[in-house]
């Protein structure tokens, strides 16, 4: 009897009890479609966090100000004391490190805005004439400001997209006043629109001034958490962080023995860390997803158990006419595989429709990954053959003389 | 008993090969000192006790007895379901006494056709199907399955049946399937266990009918397990056990005709059990 024979005998015997066949594949289709979807939204939000960086630009570094980790207590950011970031400092990275094209400061005072009868709350960041460059962020209308605007301290403007639809609705922002803490401010730009970020959060409710107006008119305060530093190329970010931090602890006097009170990091690094956190997030997805193909691969040895159970006197019948016990237990293992790669099929079909789905319904970014499909239908034909082989050897262990006496 | 087979050669359905009723033929049937003990925990049950037996090409053979006297282990050892403890079992030329369960399957496939009480069938499977399934352990290609399987039904008067269902059809029809079934391979040897035990009179008469033509028209050895007296005299010859062995062997003076019989019986409209 040829393996094609045992196949279309095993497809009858499926066929026979239709019912039974689809709800024992149901546990597959559910597993293999949920192990799909899942990794497809666990891929979208690495690529979506991909995306982000790359349109950040890889050659970004950022300076901070404090140490991140000082004997292993991690101090943070915050307003506590960390008075180690200066302009001077900046101006020195510009000018002494080769491999740093631009540098801007990151200066952030929370305030209200007014224009005309219309006022938003908003974060306004005070950064220098080349932050649109640094992160490749193009100003949509007007002009950012210029570095001589920079450097008098002028009350200009530049305003995210977010605060243009609700400050300025239905009219042009440029070239109109609005008051930045009573300070009367002119706006000239609008920034281009960046949608979301990962965490939902919007990235067009922002405005820009120059910096030295933010320390100076706004907060009071000559002090600098964070600076952007662009290096002059991908490659040279990591030479780019080794002198500057050479030349910070050099301009900070800091001794051999004492740690740094001030922090480097590199894109790249930056972006590793989020691709390995969203790497583990799909894994713990596809685990999950994984749990539930486990479960619908029970589903099938239970189900298969119990056919054989029921269908001793068939294989009573089939061993007295002349069926091998191989025969048997092939028919028996291949109507496992039958359901569980037939499930999986199903299983692929409905997990690419979710994966489609989600963005449209939840908002989520997926991409559907080929790794997955093929790694389902392999595992689902893996749990077809691993949980029927028992209960094929038990119906091929059957002695026909018992199984045809059986009631 | 090797009168009882010369008949005269009749006119045979094209395909059918025939076991010809030569005089000098091998037996289809050797037996020759079996026993057969079964060990139920501590317990040896002696079942059979050295039967020795011959049936030769185209006989139709009744075996009787009482149950606990070794028929139903003499049937499972001539259907090859089962070993011997001792004594060798040639069937058709061929030695399957010590053979392995493989072995075995492949004998039960070529050379045995098998008529159970129970009819046996499987369910939700159309009669056409059924009757196929020994050639697909065969290995006949799906034209010639088709085409055997339409004529064995044709030969049991289910011509028109072949779509229906176990379910949808009655006792006898049932069991006329499984007859079709067991022709259907070209067996040596059909071996029949209890075939009327779950039919009416008239129903049972009618399956006998079909036994007695195959057998005396295309010459098919039979091997009938009954216990019932009446059934055996369709016979030519009546073995009976006892105790685990032959009590008697004798052929039968003048079997009963199911053939005449059925013309002269009353059609019971109680059931459809024959085909219009």
């Amino acid at each position: 009897m040829t393996l094609l024979m045992i196949i279309r005998v095993a497809f009858r015997a499926l066929v026979r009890n239709k019912m039974r066949a689809a709800l024992t594949m149901l546990g597959i289709i559910i597993g293999v479609s949920a192990v799909i979807a899942m990794v497809s939204i666990g891929q979208g939000a690495s690529a979506s966090v991909q995306a982000q960086i790359e349109s950040i630009g890889t050659n970004l570094l950022f300076v901070s100000a404090g140490a991140q980790n000082v004997g292993g207590v991690r101090s943070g950011t915050g307003d506590t004391g960390t008075n180690t970031l200066t302009v001077e400092d900046l101006d020195a990275i510009k000018r002494e490190v080769p491999s740093v094209s631009m540098v801007t400061p990151n200066v952030n005072a929370r305030s209200q805005l007014v224009a005309g009868n219309m006022n938003w709350n908003t974060s306004v960041t005070g950064v220098s004439e080349q932050y649109p460059e640094i992160r490749k962020w193009p100003v949509a209308t007007g002009s950012f400001f210029t570095d001589a605007e920079v450097r008098t301290a002028a009350r200009v403007i530049v305003i995210g997209q977010t605060l243009a639809d609700n400050l300025y609705p239905g009219t042009d922002p440029i070239g109109q006043d609005i008051r930045v803490a009573n300070l009367p401010f002119r706006v000239v730009g609008v920034m281009a629109r960046k949608g979301q970020d990962p965490q939902g959060r919007d990235q067009d409710d922002v405005a820009f001034a120059p910096y030295t107006t933010v320390q100076k008119k706004v907060l009071g305060r000559d002090r600098i958490q964070i600076a952007f530093v662009s290096a002059i190329s991908q490659d040279a970010t990591y030479t780019a962080q080794s002198q500057i931090t050479d030349l910070l602890r050099q301009r900070h006097k800091l001794t051999a023995n004492e740690p740094n009170d001030f922090t480097v990091r590199n894109m790249t690094d930056v972006a590793e860390a989020a691709n390995e956190t969203s790497k583990t997030m799909t894994i713990l997805l596809a685990c999950i997803a994984g749990v539930s193909l486990l479960v619908g691969g029970i589903g099938i040895m239970n189900i298969m158990l119990v056919s054989v159970t029921e269908r001793t006197r068939e294989i009573g019948i089939r061993m007295a006419i002349g069926a091998r016990s191989s025969a048997v237990r092939t028919q028996f293992l291949i109507e496992s595989i039958v359901l569980s790669v037939t499930g999986g099929m199903i299983g692929i079909i409905l997990g690419v429709v979710l994966s489609l789905a989600i963005p449209a319904f939840l908002g989520w970014p997926t991409l559907v990954s080929m790794m997955a499909i093929v790694g389902s239908v392999l595992f689902s034909a893996a749990v077809g053959i691993f949980f029927g082989y028992y209960p094929a050897r038990k119906a091929a262990a059957l002695d026909p003389i018992d199984a045809l006496r059986y009631e | 008993m090797s009168t009882t087979f010369a008949v005269e050669p009749q006119e045979l359905q094209p395909g059918v090969a025939l076991a010809m009723p030569v005089p000098e033929a091998q037996p289809v049937i050797q037996l020759d000192h079996i026993h057969k003990i079964y060990t139920m925990g501590d317990v040896e049950v002696h079942a059979l006790r050295g039967v020795s037996l011959t049936i030769r090409p185209g006989e139709f053979v009744a075996i009787m007895g009482a149950s606990g006297s070794g028929k139903s282990t003499t049937m499972n050892i001539l259907g090859c379901l089962d070993r011997p403890t001792r004594g060798t079992y040639i069937l058709d030329g061929e030695d399957v006494s010590q053979m392995s369960k493989d072995e075995r399957a492949d004998i039960r496939c070529q050379k045995i056709g098998f008529v159970f009480q129970g009819f046996n069938l499987l369910s939700r499977t159309s009669a056409l199907e059924n009757v196929e399934l020994p050639m697909l352990y065969l290995g006949v290609d799906s034209a010639q399955r088709h085409a055997r399987a339409m004529e064995a039904l044709a030969a049991v008067g289910l011509a028109g049946r072949e779509q229906n269902h176990p379910n949808q059809l009655s006792g006898g029809q049932q069991q006329r399937v499984a007859v079709a079934r067991s022709l259907v391979n070209h067996p040596a040897l059909i071996l029949a266990d209890e075939p009327t035990g779950n039919l009416d009179s008239r129903t049972s008469v009618e399956v006998m009918e079909i036994f007695q033509r195959l057998n005396r028209e295309r010459g098919i050895t039979l091997v009938l397990v009954t216990h019932e007296h009446d059934i055996a005299e369709y016979a030519d010859r009546i073995i009976v056990f006892k105790d685990g062995k032959i009590k008697s062997d004798h052929a039968v003076e003048n079997p009963r005709n199911a053939a005449e019989e059925l013309k002269n019986l009353p059609v019971i409209s109680d059931d459809d059990d024959d085909e219009e």
